[in-house]
């Protein structure tokens, strides 16, 4: 749809301990998709979000944005924003001030859309956003992470304690910002049901593994059976719980 | 500029989306409430009504496309192609008995109605 540059990610292994997080994981992000990134508890979509957006250095395999290493590229801040469901943010000073430092580090910050989100989801930029609710401060992590508009955009469980309405208004506004300014986005969410019809694309994760990737409607496809199409907790339930697959 | 076919029902979950919105495009055709030459709504005007993915809504045009039933102008949007209507008319008619009219038959006879009462039923109703 756009000539946005594809994240590749091979043979990516990762492990903390004993514990192996990613184990050789291959997918292709397409640029300007928004592409899901589903799994369980545990299943490795923040180690992975982690990676991609050069947070940490890469223990073996490759992670490749337009061409060059993400963890080398001198302009990842800039083109890479992963907004989490903790950190970021001066937690004892008031909102504005984290404002301050997402405006000088983030060269394409559009400070007036950031303003208005907040409005919108009715954050209090004079508090500081430990004084926040959970709804509240993930309010504050989507609006920042939307008007950081950078080229991939992670979301990583950003609507943690959100309210019905805020989300809602929440996925509006992304996908009103994202047809006006194409960009990727890898949406992890939990709530399978509210995100699945924005998801062009998806990759599911199960212990590290990537178990299915691709077009959306083929994979839900491929994972129904008889009369209906497989909602992608239709297919997490098959993946997860099936012995057959593993 | 018309901008019509867009009282679209609320998905099911019995097919994909782009899916659902091809028939939905293709009933306003047939029905004459998209007439030829008239605009359908954009992609990003799908998305953003129903909350889907552009690229969902463009998947369902393009297969409209390939079905001779819409045509893109450049950097206007999709149009209804002349003779869509007709074109769905003669697809729709040659389907139809085998698909609509058989189960029925066959379902009057399983009920104990003979062809003739079956006729009959058909006249009264028509």
């Amino acid at each position: 749809m756009t000539g946005l540059a594809d994240l590749q990610i091979r043979s990516v292994t990762h492990r903390f301990g004993s514990t192996t997080a990613l184990s050789q994981v291959d997918a292709t992000i397409r640029g300007g998709t928004i592409t899901g990134l589903i799994g369980r508890n545990g299943a490795g979509k923040t180690t992975l979000a982690r990676l991609i957006a050069a947070w940490q250095p890469l223990q073996s395999g490759s992670i490749h944005l337009d061409g060059h290493p993400v963890w080398e590229s001198q302009d990842r801040t800039s083109r890479v924003c992963l907004m989490k469901d903790t950190g970021g943010f001066l937690e004892d000073q008031p909102v504005r001030k984290s404002l301050r430092v997402h405006r000088a580090a983030r060269p394409h910050w559009d400070h007036d859309y950031a303003m208005r989100l907040l409005d919108l989801f009715e954050v209090p930029t004079k508090k500081s956003p430990e004084k926040l609710s959970t709804g509240k401060r993930s309010a504050l992590r989507a609006a920042v992470a939307l008007a950081t508009r950078a080229e991939v955009t992670i979301l990583d469980e950003v609507y943690l304690g959100m309210d019905a309405v805020t989300r809602r208004m929440f996925y509006d506004e992304l996908m009103a910002d994202y047809i006006a300014r194409p960009r990727t986005v890898i949406l992890s969410s939990h709530l399978l049901d509210e995100v699945e019809d924005l998801m062009e694309e998806v990759v599911v994760l199960d212990r590290g593994r990537v178990m299915a990737a691709g077009d959306t409607d083929e994979v839900r496809q491929q994972y129904s059976s008889g009369s209906s199409l497989a909602s992608l907790t239709d297919v997490l339930v098959q993946i997860t719980t099936s012995g057959a697959e593993r | 500029m018309n901008h019509r076919g867009d009282q679209l029902p609320s998905f099911d979950d019995r097919s994909p989306i782009y899916l659902q919105i091809a028939e939905h495009l293709r009933r306003s055709i047939l029905a004459g409430d998209l007439a030829e030459e008239d605009q359908v709504m954009s992609t990003t005007a799908y998305a953003t009504t129903y909350r889907i993915n552009p690229a969902t809504a463009a998947k369902a045009m393009s297969l409209l496309v390939d079905e001779e039933l819409l045509h893109k102008r450049r950097g206007l949007g999709m149009f209804v192609s002349s003779g869509a209507q007709a074109k769905l008319r003669e697809r729709g008619r040659a389907e139809f008995v085998d698909a609509v009219l058989r189960p029925v038959v066959d379902q009057g006879h399983a009920l104990g109605l003979s062809t003739d009462e079956l006729c009959r039923a058909m006249k009264e109703i028509s």
